[in-house]
């Protein structure tokens, strides 16, 4: 039954993101009984666990996913690199879906400690890279969840904000990345402008080119630009390129 | 099938009634003219017996073949048959009856005042299917509308026992998972929240959508539920009850206040990341009560521009179901602080029939 875990794992600091804190104490009751598991912090929410993971670098969390402000998705969002993760959760039809879809572990609550020890050995005997390569689909997927997106978790110098989308002015491919240009300024985030187009609200956001996407609340008016293209000229003084294809979806977005 | 008018008892006393002195008063007119009482007996008897017979008939064909409402000289030309059959019938039998040589005077006033009887039976018989025709129209129109608020009322009731099943599953498991973990630690609080989960679960099972509840039971259902919340949340929960002593004994909806706290709770606990006062008062005002929840939540953060969620939007409804009213909740949000406000009016006992 039991197999002890390749050396490499000894000592795997470990870290529990949970707000209630029953459920992070029966997850530190059940840590006793593996003495490779080192627990070196407990967080309360997403933005106490982005702080722990990055100071403390922990080989493996378990991450609640309801949680106030932002929940475990948002927050790994915003981690370069995450650790294995073992989610816990008591009841949440989305996320359930998406973990099995993608073949990740979960514990659903409450959880017994046959349980609990299976998902951790299974994680170890995973090696290396604990099963985190289906991270990256798996977060892409929740965050492509069904009905519009309301707001964009972002990280600006260490600090992390939550941006409506009404406070966007519009998206800009930068390499791998997407350009979030706002009130507040601009923000880098990880996720392609394909992304953006299916969970933004397709009448206010515009893909007028191929790396531009408008708010069309933010339009002031449309100046023509060169051949075949013109110019969004928006409220806050930017200036959007719009292609021919992109100017007739955007007269159709605006009724003209 | 609808009821023939005749069928009501109202009615066909009414209808005999009528046609007893109608007779009646064809035997004075027909005496009045100098015919034997023999004669006008038979001549009255006769001729309505058959009015009467074809007005039964009338009746019936409506019954169960009423016209569109375009077709109304169907009901011309059965009028006029009738009257034709009926007259013409009268005047073979009573030719048969009242064949006297003797007195062959009634004879020929029989065929003298062939005319004014054809004309008083079609107007006869065509004023009993005019009535038919209208009874008949509203008699279905009746059975429509009842069919129409019977399968309303019984999609009501469905709605509401579905927007009372809304328990959060979240709650439950979370709070089953709070109780494995006492167990361990601290199995007298174990037992203790155990008891508080089973008291709720069984309030909010036994209330029956009919049945009103004082609001006195509503709150300590209510205070349950925040009991096991704050055993969830600890230190980040605590809770505030303002009531006045009239509005205890006031009735509501049973669970008609839960969404609206865990409403507050979801706001307040997942909006923000500092300890929560969940604020509650209950007061009389004239003959209504008065609901105001009230919880904390931060502005800068999206949820609350985008609508009141699923609890608030089920409340609404609900009351609307039973006030047909939607200006009875009202929300606010100001100072970071975001309020609910409930009317629910003076239970009234014929409110579900």
């Amino acid at each position: 039954m039991f197999s002890r875990p390749p050396l490499i794992f000894q000592n795997m600091k470990t870290i529990i993101i949970d707000d209630e804190p029953l459920a992070r104490s029966i997850i530190r009751e059940y840590l006793q009984h593996h003495p490779e598991l080192e627990l070196v912090a407990e967080c309360n929410d997403g933005f106490e666990g982005v702080k722990a993971i990055q100071q403390l670098q922990p080989e493996l969390i378990f991450l609640d996913i309801q949680m106030p402000k932002i929940n475990g998705f948002e927050m790994l969002e915003l981690i370069e690199d995450p650790p294995s993760v073992i989610f816990t959760t008591a009841f949440d039809e989305y996320a359930i879906k998406a973990f099995e879809s993608h073949a990740v572990d979960y514990l659903l609550k409450p959880f017994s400690r046959e349980r609990f020890d299976k998902a951790v050995s299974k994680l170890l005997q995973l090696g290396k890279t604990g099963g985190r390569e289906k991270l990256a689909p798996l977060l892409e997927s929740v965050s492509n969840s069904p009905g519009e997106q309301h707001r964009v978790v972002v990280k600006l110098a260490g600090k992390i904000r939550i941006i409506p989308v009404e406070d966007i002015y519009y998206l800009e491919a930068a390499d791998d990345y997407v350009k979030v240009h706002t009130r507040e300024g601009a923000f880098l985030k990880n996720k392609t402008m394909g992304h953006f187009e299916s969970v933004l609200n397709v009448n206010q956001f515009v893909r007028t080119h191929r790396s531009f996407m408008v708010n069309v609340t933010e339009i002031t008016r449309i100046d023509p630009y060169e051949k075949d293209n013109h110019l969004a000229i928006l409220k806050s003084g930017g200036r959007v390129p719009v292609s021919k294809a992109g100017y007739s979806k955007l007269k159709s977005v605006l009724g003209l | 099938m609808t009821r023939s008018p005749i069928s009501v008892s109202k009615f066909r006393n009414n209808f005999f009634g009528w046609w007893v002195i109608w007779a009646a008063l064809h035997v004075l007119l027909v005496t009045y003219y100098g015919y034997s009482l023999n004669e006008s007996v038979t001549d009255s008897l006769v001729t309505n017996g058959l009015l009467i017979g074809a007005c039964w008939i009338i009746s019936n064909i409506l019954r169960y073949y009423l016209p569109y409402s375009n077709r109304y000289w169907y009901v011309l030309l059965l009028s006029i048959t009738f009257s034709l059959v009926a007259n013409a019938l009268s005047k073979f039998i009573l030719n048969l009856i009242l064949i006297d040589p003797v007195n062959s005077n009634y004879i020929l006033f029989l065929s003298n005042t062939y005319w004014i009887r054809l004309g008083v039976a079609f107007l006869l018989i065509g004023c009993m299917a005019v009535i038919c025709v209208l009874w008949y129209t509203q008699e279905e129109e009746q059975e429509h509308r009842q069919r129409k608020d019977d399968a309303e009322k019984l999609s009501r009731e469905a709605e509401l026992y579905k927007l009372r099943q809304q328990l959060q599953p979240h709650f439950l498991f979370n709070s089953l998972n709070s109780i494995s973990a006492l167990i361990g630690s601290d199995p007298s609080q174990a037992r203790k929240m155990i008891h508080q989960l089973s008291d709720f679960l069984r309030t909010t099972l036994r209330k029956e959508e009919e049945q009103w509840v004082k609001m006195e039971e509503e709150l300590q259902s209510l205070e349950l539920y925040l009991e096991i919340e704050k055993v969830r949340f600890g230190y980040r929960l605590s809770t505030s009850i303002v009531k006045d002593e009239k509005s205890l004994q006031m009735l509501i909806p049973p669970m008609l206040l839960q969404p609206v706290v865990e409403n507050a709770i979801k706001f307040g606990l997942y909006d923000t990341t500092d300890a929560v006062t969940i604020f509650i008062s209950v007061s009389s005002q004239n003959d209504s009560l008065k609901v105001i929840v009230q919880n904390p939540f931060d502005p800068e953060t999206a949820s609350p521009r985008y609508g009141t969620g699923f609890g608030l939007n089920s409340v609404k409804r609900r009351l609307y179901l039973l006030f047909a009213r939607t200006d009875l909740v009202e929300t606010s949000a100001m100072d970071h602080v975001f309020t609910t406000t409930i009317n629910i009016p003076k239970h009234e006992n014929d409110y579900h029939r």
